[in-house]
């Protein structure tokens, strides 16, 4: 967790807050080396799990005394985003990448996120949401909302009759050859 | 024709028989078909072998069946469900996808959607996830639709429906197709498209109400077969009150997915049919595109992979303008919901809250009698034919009717159920009356039968009043002119109709 005040970085390490330097560049991993990957054992985790949900003095517990394991790195190997991904995620998401810089920060975060293929994941569940051992609330089926049209067309650039007003249909991005985008220039 | 052949594109690929678990293809929505036993039952649809010494054609249906919940508010949020109400006067902020919005499930929406699992022989998954469809439209305000794509709520079952077959359409069959799995889903708003303006018009009253869909597999080969397996589909949700499933009201939506090949080949490319607003036009819509295809193949052509619409007016399907080739739907899990645990009694952990606990076992005790029961049991109750039976759940109302002059009357029922279906049905249909709105009532159809039963009057005698209940002026007059003879023309005429036509109203 990090909390900014002041110009100081703040960051929040093994459960007390530790004053960090202010760096321009600084990553999460605070003053860490970048040389070292740690992962985090699942350590001891039940306590604090089980509970029931919703329990106010465990919510938001982080570990007082966590166990580090050192991971040998392992230079990952270097993948090449072809320009035919980057037409199709422009195409997909509707983003821009500009120039090329848009494209190398891409390929960074990629690198970034690889990292994870350094931890052994053998015998473990994939977790897709840290809510995984929440109960998920059931509503009871009444009708508690609505009838705030006015509240909602007033975000509305144009409306007619209680209306929104959108374009007609999807107008899809042109193919590559036919688009003017930085990315035709052909590697 | 060897040609044609070669030239049909396999997009789809093989898959081995019966391995039904290859048909999950990861982000890509467009599923490969697996190939179902062809039965030798099955005979070659539409183009009859010899005919221009080309082989018979077989055609692949599968079925995407979108069905309404019906419930009081929507599946994430606390905004009523409601047909015709004012634009954008149901619509909660979450609807609007407005930032800071979070969804809540809808409970209501959770048992229908295993009323619905168990009703149609599913095994209920005790766990299931949530996942976020994503794709650009004007109706979709948040981009996404939360929809269970890895894990959806029931799989597994089968769906059992009639028809009638043979040439004088008088032998009833039973066939099944398999259900790959129900899921829970968002809805997106309605677009009315102003062509003249250039612009959309967005209502998200419809906006996040929760839907069933259910996915068959592609055992089907004719419109008419899909056509029954809607319709007793739609008995089954009546019944079950889990979706009032009204096509014409938009509550019960259906994809068709159609391709043909020749038996013992390779799948062909399958069309996506969408657009279609009735039981009638479905028929109609997947019969049009399988012959549209067979000709196109004939022809040397190929069936592209598209999506196409049905125009109901035309009665063909044309390709839809909008939708753009492949889509890639960048599935991912939805983070804001934990997965939905299901219960049954064995698994009920003790002091739970009974509000936020879903009980399979508990839905299950309380499943009402499903349609198929309940022919079953009018068949052993009154002795009537199993067609008669089928006939008497699929009108709304017949069935109520037909017991409550079976009740009043001392007529055997098997001669009770002539009445019903030949005068009473045929004549509703010729003017396309509900049971409901019938001029004739179960009472006075119970008096009328009674009547004849003790030989007062005779058969013809009935059917006449009928004739004349039912308004047919002309019998009304032939009685009149009768009274005057027997009278010899004593009576006044005016007086003697308005006599006859108060007993009549009775």
């Amino acid at each position: 967790m990090r909390k900014s005040g002041g110009g100081r970085m703040w960051i929040l390490r093994f459960g007390r807050y530790i004053r960090g330097a202010p760096s321009g560049g600084a990553s999460y991993w605070g003053g860490l080396s970048p040389g070292r990957r740690f992962t985090q054992a699942a350590a001891g985790g039940s306590d604090g799990r089980q509970d029931a949900a919703g329990d106010p003095r465990r919510r938001g517990r982080v570990y007082q005394n966590p166990t580090w394991q050192h991971v040998e790195q392992r230079p990952l190997p270097e993948k090449k985003v072809t320009v035919e991904v980057f037409d199709h995620l422009e195409r997909l998401a509707l983003v821009d990448f500009r120039n090329w810089e848009g494209v190398q920060r891409l390929e960074k975060a990629i690198q970034f996120a690889d990292q994870l293929h350094a931890v052994n994941t053998e015998g473990v569940e994939p977790m897709d949401s840290v809510l995984e051992d929440r109960c998920l609330y059931l509503r009871e089926d009444n009708i508690t909302e609505g009838n705030c049209s006015e509240e909602l067309l007033r975000n509305a650039r144009e409306t007619v009759e209680e209306y929104f007003i959108a374009p007609p249909g999807n107008i899809p991005l042109p193919k590559l050859e036919e688009r003017d985008t930085f990315l035709q220039v052909s590697e | 024709m060897a040609a044609s052949i070669l030239r049909r594109s396999l997009l789809t690929p093989r898959c081995r028989a019966g391995d039904v678990a290859a048909l999950h293809s990861g982000p890509s929505r467009r599923r490969a078909q697996a190939p179902g036993p062809i039965a030798s039952g099955r005979r070659a649809a539409n183009s009859p072998a010899g005919e221009r010494g080309v082989a018979p054609w077989v055609a692949v249906v599968g079925l995407e069946i979108h069905a309404q919940i019906s419930s009081n508010s929507k599946l994430f949020s606390g905004s009523q469900v409601q047909f015709a109400a004012p634009p954008n006067s149901l619509v909660s902020f979450f609807d609007a996808s407005l930032p800071g919005t979070l969804p809540a499930l809808n409970r209501r929406c959770v048992e229908a959607a295993v009323m619905t699992g168990l009703a149609l022989n599913c095994s209920i998954n005790k766990k299931s996830l949530f996942d976020r469809k994503h794709y650009f439209y004007a109706d979709l305000p948040a981009g996404y639709q939360i929809t269970q794509q890895r894990l959806p709520v029931a799989v597994n079952g089968s769906l059992s429906y009639s028809l009638c077959v043979g040439r004088k359409k008088n032998q009833m069959v039973t066939r099944t197709v398999r259900i790959k799995q129900i899921q829970l889903e968002q809805d997106s708003g309605k677009s009315l498209h102003d062509d003249i303006r250039s612009q959309t018009l967005i209502d998200l009253n419809r906006a996040g109400v929760g839907l069933m869909e259910v996915v068959m597999e592609p055992e089907m080969s004719s419109g008419e077969e899909a056509a029954a397996a809607v319709r007793e589909l739609q008995l089954i949700l009546q019944t079950l009150g889990s979706s009032q499933a009204i096509m014409a009201e938009g509550q019960l939506r259906v994809d068709a997915n159609v391709s043909v090949h020749h038996p013992g080949e390779a799948y062909g490319v399958r069309t996506e049919v969408k657009n279609i607003n009735s039981a009638r036009f479905l028929a109609r819509a997947i019969d049009y595109e399988i012959q549209r295809q067979i000709k196109e193949l004939e022809n040397g052509g190929t069936v592209m992979n598209e999506t196409r619409a049905f125009d109901f007016k035309l009665g063909c399907t044309i390709p839809m303008r909008d939708k753009e080739g492949k889509q890639d739907y960048r599935f991912m899990p939805e983070p804001n919901l934990p997965p939905l645990i299901l219960y049954d009694t064995k698994s009920l952990p003790a002091n739970t809250n009974h509000q936020q606990v879903v009980n399979i076992d508990w839905i299950r005790e309380r499943l009402p009698d499903l349609p198929s029961v309940r022919r079953v049991k009018l068949v052993e109750q009154y002795g009537i034919l199993p067609e008669h039976s089928f006939t008497l759940l699929n009108e709304d109302g017949l069935m109520e009717f037909f017991e409550s002059v079976v009740r009043q009357t001392q007529m055997n029922p098997k001669k009770v159920i002539g009445w019903i279906l030949n005068d009473m049905l045929g004549y509703l249909k010729q003017h396309n009356l509900k049971v409901k709105e019938s001029p004739v009532s179960s009472l006075f159809l119970a008096d009328l039968l009674n009547l004849l039963e003790r030989g007062t009057i005779s058969s013809s005698a009935a059917k006449q009043v009928m004739e004349i209940k039912k308004g047919n002026q002309k019998v009304l007059n032939k009685l009149i002119g009768l009274v005057q003879r027997t009278t010899r023309g004593r009576v006044d005429p005016v007086l003697v109709k308005q006599i006859l036509e108060k007993r009549l109203s009775q």
